[in-house]
């Protein structure tokens, strides 16, 4: 194993000292010299039309700037390419409530807030549709006019027949699973500021999404501005989890206002506001079919998925493709059917949570398996050994699996967990369960591309330019290491732009499906390359020797082998100048991989260049007087490839569980029958508390992915998915209650404790 | 008709992180509100501005506070504490260096929060059981760390060698 300076050390996070010392400034902390006020008036109703209306009182309201509804601009649709049905403001039909109807900016917040109460809007009500399988019946309230049966995407992957194979299977399982929203709920709420100066037509944007690049060209379309004459800025993110990526939500608004008026407006949205509006992982409905020889060999895989799209399908229709893939990443097996629709509802349309619809999916499948695995007799641990993909398979929808630990992190973790010892002899009320799960680490949309730019000045300090977010999980730092250690320095000789700001950043698409550490490291690697390509010219020649000649380390460049004959890293900045090259001395990189896009009918197509795996064993007490679950440990194996930074990779591992167990016992969006949000505060809304720090131990399994930075790869969403369907699994192993809709409340422990008495 | 107009504004004094400010407050304005746009100590966040996520903590008089649920005006010839006054001169506050050293802030929004409730807990009772740390930072919530390393940043500078 190859000995690095840099990589594998547990170093703080390189943006942390601005954080514990409150100088940190994310975009909620931001202030432009002039800047309004603005807040968002939204349907009280979760389906109706709109039939008139008026805002004269509240522009005439002092202190009120603008309102804006959509009779001000052309209302431009958006969405997915050939499917777009959404826009800025609703013009004839609210479809959700909280759907944006008009917009004011005043001179403060509360002038702002009184002027929603004077906009007159009548509506007439519509008939509400909330559960997915309610929508696709005949009779339902149609949420569109063009989507039959509420249907507004589907996609089908057939591979071999599993009709045949369910005939040759000695043992069939078949279950039904839900899972409702849940919210990444990070503790700032999104922001943006708008500025649009009216005599050159520029508008620059002060924002929080983590994919800057991608929301300047899709707001260029809706807002009918020159893409040219649109600037993004964004510092780094107050947690996003998912949440906060392309999502048009509180910038088109701000941005409109700011065009009528000709002055920057902001807006934040409440903590009421955020449990409203926050677009994240959709309620799914999963139906598993399963077939098996009865050694437990895989014969045949079903899945029929409900996707709860919401009002408009936004992210709906690219979750569901992914689950394709994740369908089969972690078994081998012939013959599989999985056949998905994305469904509309009046509810908040979908986004995306850490994992995106793998949560949902992962749930129902790691669940089902646990169940037909103790159907056969058998432990679902020799159950999943035995039907394992490896490094080298690929899968169904055609996943290139170059590496894969799965087998070793399922070793590992039952070792470290005492499962075999545990495993049916824990004391009655105690549990131990077992999930897995398989999840991207990349994500072609068109294309996977990272750009980056390395800059050394002449006293050699060197900069990176990357248009990563920086949301909490560091991606600034592993790309920091990574430039450091290709160029042989300390990570305190290299910074990274705090701010992405799409004039002087070059192409980044953004942090999503785990796609930051191989991407925007390798891009960053490529630009470090670049910059030590330029060093060792000049090196070779001053020491007499050519560049392949050349190593750097230590800060310094030297021959190989003869670490004596060399140059100081400064001297060869020097001797860079000296050699007659004036120009600033830069290093451009890129990387896109290998990948396919995915196949809009069929889900299928190698889309991410490597894939990131996570088992997890999870121990739980149910109390059966309260119904009160209490996870006592996690035990978590989790391939990532490489360890670039210990300390970073734990707190993440510690952070994912801890919302995985939120998702098992606690969080979930409701809607009461007319459609409005249940939970509108944290009270509301149980994130876990420090009450719920719960023990966990972490094993980093490293399966040396070829592609990735010193053989890493992206994990920060597969490691937040299975502690879920652990936990769930660990309490039928205590109670013998299986529940099959998260979160796992009390009152559902409780009343299957009920029943199962009953028969 | 007579129409009784309450005062709106009044004009408080406040002494933060040491320094003295006379500052002019609206009386429905909170504390946070006049921290954040009035003084530019932008540290205290808002969260929830309902005091149930702790991101605005601030230490008055020793204690403490969710500084979105004082009003401004009942903090007058308080002594405030926030996160910029915690580093003396170059140096960082033993609490910061913790977090620092054990990875305990990630995206760092509910960090100074963290911070000045350990920081108040310590200056009270130096030698903490893990059940009073927890106690002590049970109103602020973090969703990123899970909590593990904050409550293993605190227990270091508290000295507590008790392991879990």
């Amino acid at each position: 194993m190859k000995e690095y300076s840099v990589i594998g050390r547990p170093i703080p996070q390189v943006d942390s000292v601005s954080k514990i010392t409150g100088r940190v400034k994310y975009v909620n902390d931001f202030v432009i010299p002039g800047m309004l006020h603005g807040k968002i008036l939204g349907s009280p109703y979760a389906h109706a039309r709109i039939m008139r209306i008026d805002t004269t009182k509240a522009e005439q309201l002092p202190g009120v700037r603008a309102v804006v509804t959509a009779r001000d601009f052309p209302m431009v649709k958006f969405g997915i390419p050939g499917l777009e049905d959404e826009l800025a403001f609703a013009t004839d039909k609210v479809r959700r409530y909280g759907e944006a109807v008009a917009a004011v900016a005043a001179i403060d917040e509360a002038t702002a807030e009184e002027a929603l109460d004077l906009i007159d809007v009548e509506y007439k009500e519509l008939p509400v549709v909330l559960d997915v399988e309610e929508a696709m019946k005949p009779e339902a309230p149609k949420v569109h006019e063009h989507a039959k049966n509420n249907i507004g995407f589907e996609v089908h992957h057939h591979i071999g027949n599993v009709e045949q194979a369910f005939k040759e299977s000695d043992y069939i399982r078949e279950d039904r699973f839900e899972t409702p929203m849940a919210l990444g709920a990070s503790l700032g709420p999104r922001c943006s500021i708008a500025d649009y100066d009216p005599i050159s037509n520029q508008m620059t944007l002060y924002t929080d999404d983590v994919r800057p690049h991608l929301q300047l060209l899709g707001l260029a379309r809706i807002l009918g501005i020159s893409e040219k004459k649109l600037r993004v800025i964004r510092p780094i993110v107050a947690g996003s989890f998912g949440n906060k990526g392309l999502i048009y939500e509180v910038c088109l608004p701000a941005a409109f206002l700011s065009m009528k008026c000709g002055q920057p407006v902001r807006i934040e949205r409440t903590r009421e506001e955020e449990f409203v509006h926050t677009r994240s992982v959709q309620p799914v409905v999963t139906y598993f079919k399963t077939g098996v020889k009865k050694d437990g060999t895989l014969v045949a895989m079903e899945c029929r998925h409900l996707g709860n799209s919401g009002a408009y399908l936004a992210m709906g229709p690219r979750a569901v493709l992914i689950n394709v893939g994740v369908f089969d990443v972690l078994f081998r097996c012939p013959n599989v059917k999985f056949d998905g629709y994305v469904i509309y509802t009046n509810t908040i349309p979908c986004g995306a949570l850490r994992g995106i619809s793998n949560r949902a999916l992962n749930f129902g499948q790691q669940c089902h398996l646990d169940m037909l695995a103790r159907d056969l007799g058998m432990d679902v641990v020799d159950f999943f050994l035995k039907n394992a993909r490896q490094k080298g398979d690929i899968t169904s929808a055609r996943w290139k699996l170059d590496s894969c630990g799965i087998k070793e992190c399922i070793q590992e973790a039952t070792k470290a967990s005492g499962w075999k010892e545990k495993r049916g002899r824990l004391p009655a009320t105690r549990g131990i369960g077992f999930a897995a799960a398989g999840h991207c680490a990349g994500s072609r949309y068109g294309s996977d591309l990272s750009t980056a730019l390395v800059e050394v000045d002449d006293l050699g300090s060197v900069r990176v330019i990357s248009g990563r977010a920086d949301a909490g999980q560091g991606s600034g730092t592993m790309i920091t290491m990574c430039v450091a250690e290709e160029l042989g320095l300390d990570v305190e000789d290299i910074t990274i732009n705090e701010i992405t700001d799409t004039w002087f950043v070059p192409w980044e698409p953004g942090n999503y499906a785990s796609r930051g550490t191989i991407q925007q490291g390798n891009a960053a690697l490529s630009a470090a390359r670049d910059v030590k390509h330029q060093l060792f010219k000049v090196v070779a020649k001053k020491l007499g020797t050519t560049p392949n000649q050349l190593e750097a380390g230590n800060k310094h460049i030297f021959i190989k082998g003869s670490p004596d004959k060399n140059v100081s890293f400064l001297s060869a900045v020097k001797e860079y100048r000296d050699s007659g090259k004036q120009m600033p001395l830069v290093g451009r990189g890129y990387y896109d991989p290998p990948t396919e896009d995915l196949d809009r009918n069929t889900g299928e197509g190698n889309f991410s260049i490597a894939y990131g795996f996570s088992i997890q064993i999870a121990e739980v007490e149910v109390d059966i007087e309260t119904g009160k679950v209490t996870v006592l440990k996690v035990i978590a194996a989790h391939d990532c490839g490489k360890v670039i930074n210990p300390l970073i990779l734990n707190g993440q591992s510690e952070g994912s569980i801890s919302m995985a167990i939120g998702t098992a016992l606690f969080e979930e969006i409701s809607y009461s029958e007319e459609g409005k949000v249940l939970q509108t505060s944290y009270a509301d809304y149980r994130l876990p508390s420090v009450w719920q720090e719960t023990e966990s131990d972490t094993i980093w399994v490293e399966s040396i992915d070829p592609h990735g930075p010193y053989g890493a790869k992206g994990i920060t969403e597969v490691i937040a998915i299975p502690a879920t369907a652990a936990i769930a699994n660990a309490v039928y192993d205590a109670i013998g209650v299986r529940i099959k809709k998260t979160p796992l409340l009390p009152w559902k422990i409780l009343h299957g404790l009920k029943e199962k008495n009953r028969v | 008709m007579m129409v009784i107009k309450l005062a709106t504004k009044e004009q408080i004094e406040l002494t933060v992180n040491g320094q003295f400010y006379e500052v002019v407050v609206k009386t429905t304005e909170s504390l946070l509100d006049v921290l954040r746009n009035q003084l530019g100590l932008t540290g205290a966040k808002k969260g929830c501005n309902v005091g149930e996520c702790g991101a605005c903590t601030v230490i008055i008089d020793g204690m403490a506070v969710r500084s979105c649920l004082v009003l401004a005006v009942t903090a007058n010839g308080k002594s405030i504490t926030t996160i910029e006054g915690l580093a003396e001169g170059g140096d960082l506050h033993p609490l910061q260096e913790a977090f620092l050293q054990y990875g305990a802030t990630q995206c760092g929004f509910c960090t100074p929060g963290f911070i000045l409730s350990a920081k108040a807990l310590l200056d009270e009772n130096p030698s903490p059981s893990d059940e009073e740390i927890k106690r002590a930072i049970e109103g602020n919530l973090c969703r990123c760390t899970g909590y593990t390393s904050i409550i293993e940043a605190i227990r270091a500078v508290a000295g507590s060698s008790k392991k879990k």
